[in-house]
């Protein structure tokens, strides 16, 4: 038996402490502040030194912005406005350059009847992206699609779109969003003719050239149909050189032949005519379409077994990456007129997507590699032994989870080549950053203005290069397999 | 062995190019527009506006041309080409003709295979600074920190003032001119320096103009001038001659306005065969008979031309200096028309 019984205990408590409240370092705001910001000599004095360089930013620069002036025709006006409104010596902000001359940092010098077109074209850009982005989220794809009809068919009415566009553009944007809340993958058909369509609006002309160009694949297919009877190998051949010998051969005359019957054009628009944002997106959606897939089968090559295959894909990646982008700029631009036939007119600007997509589509490479060789040995020793081919096994089992793995980097390689697209200033093309700021510059009104042009160009880069980056955290997190 | 004979094939083939774009004129009238190299953009002389339209002291030259050689100052394509492509894209034949501020040297006239017509802007290179720094000669900035344009003939004329003044200089390297002012209004360097034409209108845009000064010296001979390819030579003509109908007009008196009643009326046989009233000079070189007067007519003679861009009335404000005729004191001397 225990000496210790109930009796011998002096004191229980038997009701609970009314609660307290908690010490006031050891609380919301205080408590936050103290351990992420002052919890050691080192942080705190980091904080304080973070705290003055804010301060000294904002001291320095806060007046220029509060100074602005939206509706001014000239520097000088702008400047005889602040020092009006804030007195003499005051400095400022003179955001009217960008409010005069907006519509050639977004459209360069496309004719103004015709920013309806572009518009377009950028908003059922969105229509061929939408299953192929969110494939799998209808919620954010209603979203998408929804902003995208309504604000494409605000815009086009606010440039004074034709009706007949409009209803299209309404049919085809409102079609979409209906079609893709029961068949998404239906949508794809839209994806694959965009290209050419996009291509058509943008460039215009006549759109027996684009249909022309489909009639590549059609004939291909029938061709492989016909031969696949007689021999496999013959049927894949034929499948691939006839709609080659039909577009150098035989598109261009029978476009202009069908045109020539039934026209069926509009206006077309030159490629000097294309600067600004309008250019940097061609060019970089036009990059980031065409060097994914290079990108993945330069990636493939290289770890190829065959010799001369592997051998070319390491020289091309070797060499487009030993090369500065510019050097291939001045190459499309300047070396290319020397080497054609004189009088070939070969488009600048396709000249440089292709330059730009070569370029990227080494890198791309080389990040795409970085995730199959992240790829445990084991997964491609079971592809093996569930009896795949090479291409069944690298579709279904491989490229899935090395895609996955290069995600950071695909887009990483994304971004740098859309900020890269303002090198082509080099090549005399008016790129939103430096030359268009440079031709606004020129005239006599904004001769002067600095930093203006910079913030804006630079803010718009911003949001589009932010909007990929958090695109691909949200992928990221969608094909997490590893943690449900 | 293999190289070579790779070497030589596009050796060839560039021959042939070469040969193959000889007949400009032909080219031009097949195409039905002419196609000018400018600047990206330079205050008064070339640059874009609002609505895309190129306004400038060499736009005009291009227009004139166009309307000698098509008849229509609209039909020019305008090609922005940058320091770094400019004369390539003469040379690979983008353009049929640079008209773009740029200098004319001995190596640019004979190792790049340019034809230099003539001069249509004598500028030179001068120095501004802030007037509080109490300087008022080039001589006396030894010691300063100048603002410089890398890669410019700007650079190298620097360097050679100061040698010959016995002066040490602390450059203070820029990539463009907008970039220049900035670099000079932060304080950066005590003296930019750049052509005299740009350092004016980079005055005009200050908010302070009053208080910088562009020092009197004058360092380096800058013939800007319009250029053609090396190889055909009725091409060079027709613009070489375009340009002196231009100067040649201001001389004689022939504007834009009075031009139509001194065809009719002007008894001066020199007037007479610029206007194609009497002989007919237009069709040595392969044109008409009122080429020049359509060149006139598309923006003036050059002094008009001059006035409306760059002259006293602008923003710029350029005196005519040397650029004013040869009568007046200048330089702009137009070879008779006969």
């Amino acid at each position: 038996m225990s000496d210790t019984h109930a009796q011998t205990v002096p004191f229980v408590r038997d009701t609970m402490l009314p609660p307290a409240e908690p010490p006031i370092k050891e609380a919301g705001a205080m408590r936050w502040l103290r351990e992420n910001l002052f919890s050691g000599p080192v942080n705190t004095i980091l904080t304080i030194l973070g705290i003055l360089i804010v301060w000294f930013l904002v001291s320095h620069f806060w007046d220029w912005f509060a100074h602005s002036v939206w509706n001014a025709a000239s520097l000088s006006e702008c400047r005889q406005i602040i020092a009006e409104t804030w007195g003499e010596g005051a400095r400022g902000a003179c955001w009217a350059v960008i409010r005069e001359r907006w519509n050639q940092y977004v459209y360069g010098f496309y004719p103004p009847a015709l920013y309806w077109r572009p518009t377009m074209a950028f908003g059922l850009l969105f229509v061929a992206l939408a299953p192929v982005l969110f494939s799998e989220a209808p919620g954010i794809r209603r979203i998408v699609l929804g902003l995208t009809t309504v604000l494409t068919l605000w815009l086009m009415v606010a440039l004074g779109a034709p009706a007949a566009w409009l209803v299209f553009a309404a049919i085809v944007l409102v079609g979409a969003l209906a079609i893709s809340e029961r068949h998404v993958s239906w949508l794809l058909v839209f994806s694959v003719l965009y290209p050419l369509m996009g291509v058509w609006f943008l460039w215009g002309g006549s759109a027996w050239g684009p249909i022309m160009v489909l009639v590549g694949p059609v004939l291909g297919w029938i061709a492989w149909r016909v031969m696949h009877p007689l021999s496999g190998m013959v049927a894949v051949i034929a499948a691939l050189v006839i709609p080659v010998l039909w577009w150098v051969g035989y598109a261009g005359e029978a476009a202009r032949d069908a045109e020539s019957i039934v026209s069926f054009a509009i206006p077309a628009v030159a490629s000097d005519r294309f600067g600004g944002f309008l250019l940097s997106i061609t060019i970089g959606i036009s990059g980031i379409a065409l060097s994914l897939p290079l990108g993945i089968v330069l990636a493939l090559a290289r770890r190829s077994d065959m010799f001369l295959v592997k051998s070319l894909a390491v020289i091309f990646i070797e060499f487009i990456r030993g090369v500065p982008l510019i050097a291939l700029l001045f190459v499309a631009s300047l070396l290319l007129n020397y080497f054609l036939p004189p009088g070939t007119n070969f488009d600048i600007i396709l000249r440089v997507i292709i330059m730009v997509t070569l370029f990227a589509a080494a890198y791309m490479a080389e990040v795409i590699r970085g995730g199959l060789a992240a790829l445990p040995k084991g997964q491609y020793e079971a592809a093996d032994a569930l009896g795949l081919d090479y291409w069944k096994a690298q579709r279904l089992i491989v490229l899935p989870q090395a895609l996955k793995i290069s995600i950071p980097g695909i887009v990483s390689t994304f971004i740098g080549m859309f900020k890269d697209t303002t090198l082509v200033t080099f090549v005399g093309l008016y790129d939103p950053l430096k030359s268009m700021s440079d031709a606004v510059r020129a005239s006599t009104s904004w001769k002067g203005i600095y930093w203006e042009p910079y913030i804006f160009v630079g803010f718009i880069f911003f949001l589009i290069c932010f909007a990929m980056s958090r695109y691909s955290m949200y992928l990221e997190r969608r094909l997490a397999r590893d943690h449900r | 062995m293999k190289t070579s004979i790779f070497l030589g094939t596009v050796a060839a083939a560039t021959l042939m190019a070469g040969a193959g774009m000889a007949d400009t004129l032909a080219d031009v009238k097949a195409r039905g527009e002419l196609n000018c190299g400018v600047n990206t953009g330079l205050v008064g002389f070339a640059a874009p506006d609002a609505n895309g339209n190129w306004t400038g002291f060499d736009v005009d030259f291009c227009k004139a041309v166009a309307a000698a050689v098509l008849g229509d100052a609209t039909k020019v394509k305008y090609v922005p080409t940058t320091g770094q492509t400019r004369f390539t894209a003469l040379s690979s034949g983008e353009v049929d003709l640079l008209a773009r501020n740029s200098t004319w040297t001995f190596s640019r006239d004979t190792d790049l295979k340019l034809d230099f017509i003539g001069v249509n802007y004598y500028d030179g290179q001068g120095f501004m600074v802030r007037k509080d720094l109490g300087v008022t000669s080039a001589k006396e900035l030894d010691g300063a920190t100048v603002c410089i344009q890398t890669g410019t003939t700007t650079e190298l004329n620097l360097a050679d003032y100061f040698k010959a003044n016995n002066m040490a200089y602390q450059p203070v390297n820029i990539d463009s001119n907008a970039e220049g002012e900035q670099q000079y209004m932060a304080g950066a360097c005590d003296a930019y320096t750049t052509d005299a034409s740009g350092l004016a209108a980079t005055r005009a845009a200050f908010a302070d103009p009053e208080n910088h000064i562009i020092l009197p010296e004058i360092i380096s001979k800058e013939p800007l001038g319009p250029a053609v390819r090396h190889g055909d030579n009725n091409w060079g003509d027709i613009v070489r001659w375009t340009l002196y109908a231009l100067i040649a007009a201001e001389e004689y008196g022939v504007t834009s306005a009075n031009i139509g009643e001194l065809t009719t009326s002007s008894q001066n046989p020199e007037v007479q065969r610029l206007l194609g009233v009497t002989d007919d000079l237009g069709a040595m070189i392969g044109l008409d008979k009122e080429w020049a007067k359509r060149a006139i007519m598309a923006r003036g003679n050059y002094g008009e031309i001059f006035a409306a861009n760059i002259g006293e009335q602008t923003p710029i404000g350029l005196a005519r200096g040397l650029n004013a005729q040869w009568t007046q004191g200048g330089l702009m001397y137009a070879m008779p028309f006969r």
